[in-house]
Parts: structure tokens; C-alpha cells; sequence
């Protein structure tokens, strides 16, 4: 059998050995370091796009303002929203799902260890490629949504760069979707049924598959965006036989599964925080796993809702009125189990908790501005003004990233070892939530006033100047949180450990019962599974009454064969992943600049795979 | 105390809530979607506040539920309670799935009989075609009794404010309009999305490049006389910002005046300085000719529809320009001379990106065409 440290490779196709010190970050296989690198590189792009955020708000926050001239205010709103949402909270996720599902289903590592990491890398290069536009002539400045004819005939390479950096990273989604649902699917440790997997698992393959069959149409459609734009197809301009609306329906057929792939993960991280910090089980675990499924299917049928006004005619308004009304019911049952799950518990306030707290609180007040959006005639009135912006922040930001954050303190000593600063984090969470409210409340009356979307200025006769200032002072507000935050980690990474558990929650789920940081193998033994939230029954037995009992140390933990680790198997480094996702932005630009430069793209990817298949499978 | 301060902040955020409602129903806002002036806004209105009441109602319960659950069960210091494990209950779930849908049910009933009624195109409305170009609104009265005096009969043609007579029925026909205007950078004038808004009248209806104004319209009317603003709601390109247009509704005796002047050509200007700029307008001395390129102006020989049309740019309904950036008068009635001035110099410099390309004009060309176009009343 072989074993960790792999020795001794043969042939020109060396595996790299090294799984310790920096080099070994680019050619780790390793979920967790993975999911790391992921957690990083996206929160480095969340402070981009709050940067973004602030250059906005700034800009907003007087009438006639000339911070930002018109062209600036369009590139910074469209590059605000497509980090926020292609590289923070979907890579976010991302990092979470990568680190965590392998720990919380008793694997090793992910199906397709090299796979995961090519998605990374493909991602971050797609990001850094996208964020290049900045220097070379401009960043997209057509709005996320790219709408088409506009997106397909603005002149320069701005809007290209846009077709090209989703095309990008949306191979890297895709990938790792791919390998996250497998994993889930084959990857279970002895035991672990699907329905005793924990909810943020469940959550995690529901995305995988939105990913797996959202990303199509937008690849499809930003193909043809891209074939308009550089070769002078005809897809979606009507002088020439075209059709402006078929962008919209591809984009919103993808755009809105891709909202539930934005939210869905931080349904599972409030699923696994709220039990643990009530102390009870989850409430009505099938009927909140079975809700996520249901949202799932039904988000792939609402997308008209965002084209309301687009003149499809009655019909389909009134169809999609009706499914955009129906998928507030599995929403709302979330809701109320997730306060099932708080009712008669004994809550700790520590900051996860707050957070996912926060989480439901916030998420409410955008899922029912979210319904009022199904009552069409009115919605004619609200889609394309700041009422939309508020909605959705309150589902993104106040649901979303609030648990994110959430998660992030939860799961911080799993990963490093270390707890963050409690005190700190009590702060931050208050000084954001407040922050929150004030930037995003105030933009629904700002919606309802008459404030359309996408405005780099606005007169001071409008009567919007007040609510506009309080959402700036908000957004800085924000900020500061955010901040201390960012501090919050750099001080507690300098500090040394004062960890004296591997269970510091008092955890119900299996990924608390590794060391924290895992080892390297996970698991030393592959733990056999008896029911859900298997650990905590392993903690606590249930008295005739229902009361918890705590079970004696050791009375019925498994016995651990002291087998150690020389015997795990392990998948080896790779540098391949790192060099095949290298030869993405290379066509990228190619298509931007010359032809020379797609075909060493296109090498750089044939000789990257041909490496890949030929490398040695693990040096005996 | 935790939970004090999350009942103080509970307090603060409702009054919060409270002055934003009151504000929002001031009536200092020019866009207020809650403050309709017509049939079509009031109905769009109305049908949302049915479902605004139920949403505030599942507000208070779920949000007062989570501070109420969350002050009752906070753990207390010194007492290691282990609460009763409860796994769910199929009645109360089963519950809190039908409930919601009973709701959903009833508010999406009129909503949707709203739908197909704001749908609805009454056979006797007057017909008006919007079009929208890079970046601002030009209007054509397509009945027949609007057509012009002069020339080849064509229909009245304005820009930038839509002149309506009061409770009278009106259909909107919305095209988006690829005009052959081009900016320095000589781009085109691309057919774009736009998005056709007036919230005191009518919410949006997109104008979508290749449906000819035949299917996209907006039906409404607007109760009194007043000034009703609008801007396009579709993000359309650089200036999208700046799309605006005023509506005017004129009572019966003002309307009647201002489709018979408006059934006039422009007239040819007296004054020396004037003639001189219409000489300049239509290059017809040899020197000049560029604006004819782009605009009509009725009874001369400019016609072209690249650029919006000034044969009444004075008229005092004409209230702004380029896209309503600019006021067409100062506050006391008297021509805004510097704005226009400012304009002509240097389109660009006012309004980024603005089609209209910088001539370098003299000064004294400047001075001549704005005498000019303010004799077009």
C-alpha cells in the first residue's frame, strides 16, 4: 500500500512530492487546502467588490455628483456585481463546500482530487483575467446582465472581456460541480445515507446539480455574445434577423438558478449553526432538505420575473406571476423550521450564532419584498429601481454573506486551529448588521420614490438626496465591519493557538470529530455511520423524557484500531491542474488579440492534459 | 441585556420604518411610484397594497417570533439546561406550507385579472409612438387628426417632453429607434433597450429593438393638468443616467392651442442674428450645415430624424433638452441662452458621450443658432 509521503518517482513525468511549505500550495490536491486557497482568493475579491461598493455609494451620495463620470460609474457597478456574485459568493461557497462536504460525509478527499484543484486554478486565472480589463482598456461596463443588443455593440473590448471571463470561470464552476456531486453521491462513508447527511451537504449537491445545469445556457448564450461581438454573427441583433430577447431568456434561465446557487449554500451553513447552538436537533431535517430540492426544480421556472416588463404578453406573465408566487412556500418553510429548530432551546449567543440569527432575520425582509415582485402590474412599477437593489442585497448580503460570515467563525478552528476573537466578533457582527440596514433599507423607499437602477447621478429635484446620504453612510458603515473583521483574522493567525478542544461548539456533526486542523488523511479510520447528527448522539443519549443525557467519555465511542497514518492512502500533488488552467486565459485574450495566442492556449491545455493522463498514478 | 439591546434596536429600526414611510408618501418626491396622478399608476398601486399589508403582518410575527424566541431561550450563565429534543412535528409543518399558499392564492387572483386589463387597448385611444434613441425620447401623434400642415402631412414630432391633454385615453406604441446620429468617437446610435417610465402615471414597458412599437405599449391617462417626470429604466449604454422626459397633460382649451401651433411650420426668423443662425442651421450660404445633418425643423428643408426634432424647441412646453439634462428656460421664463450656448460648444463636455459631435463653432456661430432656435416657438 502506499503512503503519505510519497517517495521515489520514476520517468520524465515526476509527481511532486512536497506536501508541506509554499511551493506545495500550487500543486496540493487536497480538498482542504483547497478550499483554503478558495476562502482566500475570494475574500480578497469580496474587498474588491466592497471597494466597488463604496465607489458607488460615494458617488450617490450627493445629486449631480462628479466623483465618477458616467463611463467609470458603469464599469464599477457592473465589475461590483460580477465579483460580489462570479468571485466571492459562489467561490465562497465554493471554499466551504470544498473544504467541509469530504469531513461531513467521512471521505478523504473529493472524487477527483486533481480535478479540484484545475477548478481553482481555472478560477482564479478567469478572475484575474476579467479584473485585467481594467488595464487594457477598460473594465465590462454593460451590467452583469450584459443585456444584449447593448452589451454586443458597445464599441472596445470591455464588454468581450465579459463574454470571455464568465466563460472562464464558469469552466471552473462547472468542473467543480461536477466532482462535488459526485463525491457526494459515491463518496459516503459507511453508514451515511443520504438522509443522514447533514443539511449543508444536502444544500451543496442540490447547487451542484443548479450548476451543472444552469451553466449551459449561459455558456451557450455568452458564445454567442462573444461570436456577435468578434466575428459579426447576427444572435441578437434585429437588423439582421436577430433577437435582442432571447439573451434575456438565456441569461435569466441561467441568472435565476444561479440566485439559489448564491443562497442555498448559506441555507445549509444556517442549518448546521442553528441546531448547534440551540442544542436540539434540526427541525424537521426532510422537510427542509425536501424544501431545497423543491426550490431547486422551481427556480428553473421562474426566470420570466425578471423580464415582467419586457412585453412577453399576458400569458406569460401571469404564468410565471404564479410560479414566481409558488416558490415562496418552500422559502417560508425554511423559515419556520429554522425557528422550530431555535423554540425551546438553550441559545448561545456566541458570533456564529448572531450571524445565522442575522441571516434569517434579513433573508425574511427580502423574501417578502421577493413576493411582492410576483404581483405583476406592481412590478412593472419596481423592476429596474433601487426597490430591486434593496431586495436583493437583503437575500445576497443579508442573507448570503451574513451566513458566510456566520460560517466562517463557526468553522475557523476547524481549519486553523484557532478561535477567532469572540468580543471582536460580537462588534463586527452588530456594527454590519446596523451598517446592513442602514445601506439597504432605505434604498426600498428610494425604489418606490421613483430611483432607477444604474444611475450614475441623480438631480437634487428628484427629493431623493436624504435617503441616498443615509445609504452611503451605511455602506461605510459596512466597512468598517468588514474591517474589523479582516482584523480580527490577521491577529488571531498571529497568535498562538489557545484551542484546548477539537470540539469547541459542543458539534453534532462529523467533521468535529477530526482534529482541528485535520490531518492531512481526515480521518484516521473512515468513521461507520449509525444516524444523523451521528457525533452528537455519540456525546448525548436521550433520556424516556427527551432530555439529553451526557454519555460517560468513551462509553460508546468506536474503538479507534491504533493503525497510523503510513497506511492511508492519499492521492499524490500535481502540478498539471496549475499548468492546464494556465492555457484558459491564454485563448482568452487570444480571441481578444491574435490568433498566435489561442493556439499556444490551445497547446498549453493539450500538452497540460496529456501530462495529466500520462503522470504516474502515485510513485510505488 | 442582550436581549434589551435587541428590543431597542427593534424600536429604532420601526421608527426607522415608520419616517421612511412617511417619507416616502411626501409629496416632494418627482418619481413617486406611491403617488399616482392616474388611472394606471393608482391601479398598479392599489393591487400591491393588499399583499404589502400581509407581508407587514408575516413581518411582525417572524421577526417579533425570532427576538421573542431568541430573548426566551438565551442560554443563562450558571445553568446547564439541556432542552427536549424535538425533531419536528408533520402537523404544524404541514401547516405552515398550506397556510402560506392560502395566502399566495389570494393576493395573486387580482394581480393577475390586473394583468390582463392594463393589457387591454381601448379602440378610441389616442395613438402616440415613443421612440427611444442613444440617449433620449422622441415622440410621434400617429392619429390623423395630428398630422402637420405643411410638407408631406407627416405626424406632429417632439422630443424630450410627451405634451398630453388631460383624462383623455392614451396609447403609447414603443419602438427603439437605431437613429444615424454619431458621437466624436463616430460610434453610431446603436438600437438599444430602453425602458419607457413615468411612475405617477404608468410603470415600465420595455422598448425592444425590432418590435416596431406593434407590440410593447403602455395605455394611461393622467387625471389633471401638471408637469409628470420619467426617465428610461433600461440600463441603454453610457448615458443611460440621463434619459429623462417630462410628460405635460394640458386641459382642453391648452391643448387645443397646442396642436394648432404645433400643425404650424417653424417660422422664419426677423431678426437679423437669428437669420443669420438659420442660415448657418441649413448651410445655405455656403458656410454652416451641419445641424441639417441630424434634425428637422418643419417648413425648411431640414428633415432629417438622426437627432430630435426642433421645429418647436421654444415652445413653452419644450421644457428641457438632451435628454432633460437641460432646462430649456431659466426659472423666470426668459430663454436659458448659457446652457444652450454650452451645449453647442461642446456636446460632450455637458453630456459625455452625447451623440451630437463637437463642431467647434465660433462664438459668434453659437450666438447666431441660439438666437435662432429660440425663434422656433
Amino acid at each position: 500500500m502506499a503512503s503519505v509521503s510519497v517517495s521515489g518517482s520514476h520517468g520524465v513525468l515526476r509527481r511532486p512530492m512536497s506536501t508541506t511549505g509554499f511551493w506545495s500550495w500550487f500543486t496540493t490536491v487536497d480538498h482542504k487546502k483547497i478550499g483554503i486557497m478558495y476562502g482566500v482568493s475570494s475574500f480578497l475579491f469580496f474587498i474588491l467588490g466592497g471597494v466597488e461598493a463604496l465607489l458607488i455609494r460615494s458617488q450617490l451620495a450627493k445629486p449631480g455628483n462628479t466623483l465618477l463620470n458616467a463611463d467609470q460609474y458603469n464599469q464599477i457597478f457592473t465589475m461590483h456585481a460580477l465579483t460580489m456574485i462570479f468571485l466571492f459568493v459562489m467561490p465562497m461557497s465554493a471554499a466551504f463546500f470544498n473544504y467541509l462536504i469530504p469531513l461531513m460525509i467521512g471521505a478523504r478527499d473529493v472524487a477527483f482530487p486533481r480535478l479540484n484543484a484545475l477548478s481553482f486554478w481555472v478560477f482564479l486565472l478567469g478572475a484575474l483575467f476579467l479584473n485585467s480589463s481594467w488595464f487594457l482598456g477598460g473594465a465590462p461596463d454593460g451590467g452583469w446582465f450584459g443585456y444584449a443588443p447593448n452589451s454586443t455593440t458597445e464599441p472596445g473590448n470591455a464588454m468581450t472581456f465579459y463574454a470571455l471571463g464568465l466563460l472562464i470561470t464558469g469552466v471552473a464552476s462547472t468542473i467543480g460541480a461536477i466532482n462535488l456531486a459526485i463525491t457526494v453521491i459515491n463518496m459516503r462513508a459507511p453508514g451515511m445515507s443520504m438522509f443522514r447527511m447533514p443539511v449543508f451537504v444536502w444544500m451543496g449537491l442540490v447547487v451542484q446539480f443548479l450548476l451543472a445545469f444552469s451553466l449551459p445556457i449561459i455558456t451557450v448564450a455568452l458564445f454567442q455574445m462573444l461570436f456577435d461581438r468578434r466575428w459579426g454573427t447576427a444572435f441578437f441583433d434585429p437588423t439582421r434577423g436577430g433577437e435582442p430577447l432571447l439573451w434575456q431568456h438565456m441569461f435569466w434561465l441561467f441568472g435565476h438558478p444561479e440566485v439559489y446557487i448564491l443562497i442555498l449554500p448559506a441555507f445549509g451553513i444556517i442549518s448546521e449553526i442553528l441546531p448547534v447552538f440551540s442544542r436540539k436537533p434540526l427541525f424537521g431535517y426532510q422537510f427542509i432538505v425536501f424544501s431545497g430540492i423543491a426550490i431547486g426544480f422551481i427556480g428553473f421556472g421562474v426566470w420570466v420575473h425578471h423580464m415582467f416588463a419586457t412585453g412577453l404578453g399576458p400569458v406569460a406573465n401571469t404564468a410565471f406571476g404564479i410560479t414566481t408566487a409558488i416558490i415562496a412556500i418552500p422559502t417560508g418553510i425554511k423559515i419556520f423550521n429554522w425557528m422550530g429548530t431555535m423554540y425551546g432551546g438553550d441559545l448561545r449567543f456566541d458570533t456564529p450564532m448572531l450571524y445565522a440569527v442575522g441571516a434569517v432575520a434579513m433573508f425574511v425582509i427580502g423574501g417578502l419584498s421577493g413576493v411582492t415582485h410576483s404581483i405583476v402590474p406592481s412590478d412593472y412599477q419596481q423592476t429596474d429601481t433601487y426597490y430591486i437593489v434593496a431586495h436583493f442585497h437583503y437575500v445576497l448580503f443579508g442573507g448570503a454573506i451574513f451566513a458566510l460570515f456566520g460560517g466562517m467563525y463557526y468553522w475557523w478552528p476547524k481549519v486553523f486551529g484557532k478561535m477567532l476573537n469572540e468580543r471582536w466578533g460580537k462588534v463586527q457582527f452588530w456594527i454590519v448588521i446596523v451598517g446592513f440596514n442602514l445601506a439597504f433599507g432605505p434604498m426600498h423607499i428610494l425604489g418606490l420614490g421613483g430611483m432607477i437602477r444604474r444611475e450614475y447621478t441623480y438631480p437634487a429635484s428628484l427629493g431623493l438626496t436624504f435617503w441616498n446620504q443615509v445609504s452611503t453612510v451605511g455602506a461605510f458603515t459596512i466597512a468598517v465591519g468588514v474591517l474589523l473583521f479582516i482584523i480580527n483574522a490577521v491577529r488571531t493567525q498571529l497568535k498562538p493557538s489557545t484551542l484546548t478542544t477539537d470540539d469547541p461548539w459542543d458539534a453534532r456533526t462529523l467533521e468535529w470529530t477530526t482534529s482541528c486542523p485535520p490531518a492531512d488523511y481526515n480521518f484516521e479510520t473512515i468513521p461507520t455511520v449509525h444516524s444523523l447528527d451521528d457525533f452528537w448522539h455519540k456525546k448525548y443519549a436521550e433520556d424516556e423524557s427527551g432530555r439529553l443525557v451526557r454519555v460517560p467519555a468513551g462509553a460508546s465511542g468506536e474503538a479507534h484500531p491504533g493503525h497510523g497514518a503510513h497506511a492511508i492512502h492519499l492521492p499524490s500533488p500535481s502540478f498539471w491542474p496549475l499548468v492546464v488552467s494556465f492555457g484558459f486565459p491564454l485563448l482568452g485574450y487570444g480571441v481578444l488579440y491574435s490568433w498566435w495566442l489561442i493556439g499556444l492556449g490551445a497547446a498549453v491545455i493539450a500538452v497540460g492534459l496529456v501530462g495529466w493522463a500520462l503522470e504516474p498514478s502515485v510513485a510505488e | 441585556m442582550r436581549g434589551n439591546v435587541r428590543k431597542k434596536l427593534l424600536w429604532v429600526g420601526g421608527l426607522l420604518l415608520l419616517t421612511a414611510v412617511l417619507a416616502a408618501c411626501g409629496s416632494n418626491l418627482q418619481q413617486n411610484s406611491f403617488d399616482p396622478a392616474g388611472p394606471t399608476a393608482q391601479s398598479e398601486k392599489d393591487v400591491l397594497m393588499l399583499p404589502l399589508a400581509i407581508a407587514a403582518l408575516i413581518f411582525v410575527v417572524v421577526e417579533g417570533g425570532i427576538v421573542f424566541i431568541a430573548i426566551r431561550f438565551r442560554h443563562k450563565k450558571n445553568q446547564d439546561r439541556m432542552p427536549k429534543q424535538l425533531h419536528g412535528n408533520s402537523r404544524l409543518e404541514i401547516g405552515w406550507t398550506i397556510a402560506p399558499a392560502v395566502l399566495l392564492a389570494i393576493v395573486v387572483v387580482p394581480a393577475v385579472s390586473l394583468i390582463w386589463k392594463l393589457d387591454r387597448v381601448p379602440p378610441d385611444a389616442m395613438q402616440i409612438k415613443v421612440e427611444g434613441y442613444q440617449w433620449w425620447w422622441g415622440f410621434q401623434y400617429l392619429d390623423q387628426d395630428m398630422a402637420v400642415d405643411y410638407g408631406d402631412k407627416g405626424p406632429i414630432t417632439t422630443a424630450d417632453v410627451l405634451v398630453i391633454p388631460a383624462n383623455t385615453t392614451i396609447n403609447l406604441q414603443l419602438a427603439s429607434m437605431g437613429g444615424g446620429a454619431r458621437d466624436d468617437a463616430g460610434n453610431p446610435d446603436h438600437m438599444v433597450i430602453h425602458s419607457f417610465w413615468a411612475p405617477q402615471l404608468f410603470g415600465k414597458q420595455d422598448v425592444i429593438p425590432g418590435l416596431d412599437g406593434q407590440d410593447n405599449h403602455i395605455v394611461f391617462s393622467a387625471w389633471e393638468p401638471g408637469t409628470y417626470y420619467g426617465q428610461c429604466a433600461e440600463f441603454c449604454g453610457l448615458q443611460h443616467g440621463i434619459m429623462k422626459f417630462r410628460i405635460i397633460a394640458l386641459d382642453a382649451t391648452d391643448w387645443q392651442a397646442w396642436v394648432a401651433n404645433h400643425k404650424q411650420p417653424a417660422a422664419t426668423p426677423t431678426d437679423t442674428l437669428a437669420a443669420q443662425g438659420m442660415d448657418l442651421f441649413l448651410g445655405s450660404n455656403g458656410e454652416g450645415g451641419w445641424c441639417i445633418a441630424c434634425h428637422a425643423i418643419g417648413g425648411t428643408e431640414a428633415a432629417a430624424t438622426a437627432g430630435p426634432n426642433l421645429t418647436k424647441f421654444a415652445d413653452r412646453t419644450h421644457e428641457c433638452f438632451a435628454g432633460c439634462l437641460e432646462e430649456t428656460f431659466n426659472p423666470d421664463g426668459t430663454p436659458n441662452t448659457e446652457a444652450l450656448s454650452a451645449w453647442l460648444r461642446d456636446p460632450g463636455a455637458v453630456k459625455m458621450g452625447a451623440k451630437m459631435p463637437n463642431y467647434h463653432l465660433t462664438e459668434e456661430q453659437i450666438q447666431a443658432l441660439v438666437a435662432y432656435l429660440y425663434t422656433l416657438s
